[in-house]
């Protein structure tokens, strides 16, 4: 790629992005006070990570048996509140040993 | 003190980024980026999907406007986890501290601020944010230089990674309070109901996060308001 035009590029994707995330830590300074508005905010980070790991997690593999078995190795040490980092390296691993048996199967 | 905890409390994102941005600098090279292109990438944008969707626009060619448009929906969803930060930031939080802390607002960086049951300061804000970002972007530099030598078992098992952080920041919670559970199943539903039929075809990831949140999270402030003090 013309390296002139990759960096209009990047420009424009850290430029977008970096305005995104700063412009409203810089408009709503005040504490918020609306009832529905703090209801929403509360509930924000599980909608945003629910909708983003479902259906997500499933295909994140390559296929969905280690996909599925992935998944629920990682929501039971999550539900046993085991590290964030305990959890990932789990359902890696999980994964990983599932794939190692279908190429034997 | 508070700049320690920050980092200490960012070394299993950065983990957990090192897996995922790997994928990125694999495929970024394949697309016909160098390495250092793709690193820079990484370094100065740290999002997930807005990359992956900015290198797909790259390869084909896109347009610059398709480029601003597509990264401002797909990371429309941070401007609402900016607001959370700002609710629960401390008087440290200055204009330049701001200027400074808005860059690193990710999904797991603003999960992490925002569980925490006191308010944050700049200095836990930037311990929190620059590990990650370290990890982040050498995950890319080491995806990038070695990825075409790493079996595809590895790499195709490292995918999950991100996914079983957001389990593990998003389970516990949830065990104690059913509402937690109602709003995530509602995201998952409408997330699962566009990319189970053709809607997928034209609502983009982006897009599809937008909706499923916005929906889920109002729906959850509308059934279970929460006590404001």
């Amino acid at each position: 790629m013309d390296i002139n035009k990759f960096f209009i590029y990047l420009i424009i994707m850290a430029g977008v992005t970096y305005l995104v995330r700063t412009l409203p830590l810089l408009i709503f300074r005040k504490k918020i006070h609306n009832r529905f508005i703090v209801s929403l905010l509360y509930y924000m980070p599980y909608a945003v990570l629910g909708c983003m790991t479902f259906p997500a997690i499933f295909y994140s593999t390559g296929d969905l048996i280690s996909g599925i078995a992935g998944t629920a190795v990682g929501a039971l040490f999550a539900f046993r509140n085991k590290s964030l980092l305990f959890v990932a390296v789990a359902a890696c691993a999980a994964v990983l040993l599932v794939k190692v048996i279908l190429q034997f199967t | 003190m508070e700049f320690k905890r920050g980092i200490r409390d960012g070394i299993p994102i950065a983990l957990g980024y090192l897996s995922v941005s790997f994928t990125f600098g694999l495929m970024a090279v394949s697309a016909g980026l160098t390495v250092w292109q793709a690193t820079l990438i990484s370094l100065l944008n740290l999002t997930s999907a807005g990359q992956f969707a900015g290198l797909g626009i790259m390869a084909a060619s896109g347009g610059f406007f398709e480029m601003a448009l597509a990264q401002f929906i797909i990371n429309l969803r941070y401007s609402l986890m900016s607001i959370a930060v700002s609710q629960k930031s401390d008087e440290t939080m200055t204009t330049p501290a701001r200027l400074a802390i808005g860059f690193g607002i990710t999904d797991e960086i603003f999960a992490v601020a925002t569980g925490k049951n006191e308010s944050v300061g700049r200095n836990y804000m930037a311990g929190l944010i620059i590990t990650p970002v370290i990890g982040w972007t050498l995950g890319t530099l080491l995806g990038a230089s070695v990825g075409n030598i790493l079996p595809d078992i590895i790499a195709d098992s490292l995918g999950i990674a991100i996914y079983g952080m957001f389990l593990a920041i998003i389970i516990p919670p949830a065990k104690k309070d059913m509402k937690i559970v109602f709003v995530i199943l509602v995201a998952a539903a409408i997330s699962c109901t566009i990319f189970y039929t053709p809607l997928s075809n034209i609502i983009s990831s982006g897009f599809t996060v937008i909706i499923a949140a916005v929906v889920a999270s109002a729906l959850g402030a509308v059934l279970f308001p929460k006590e404001v003090e």
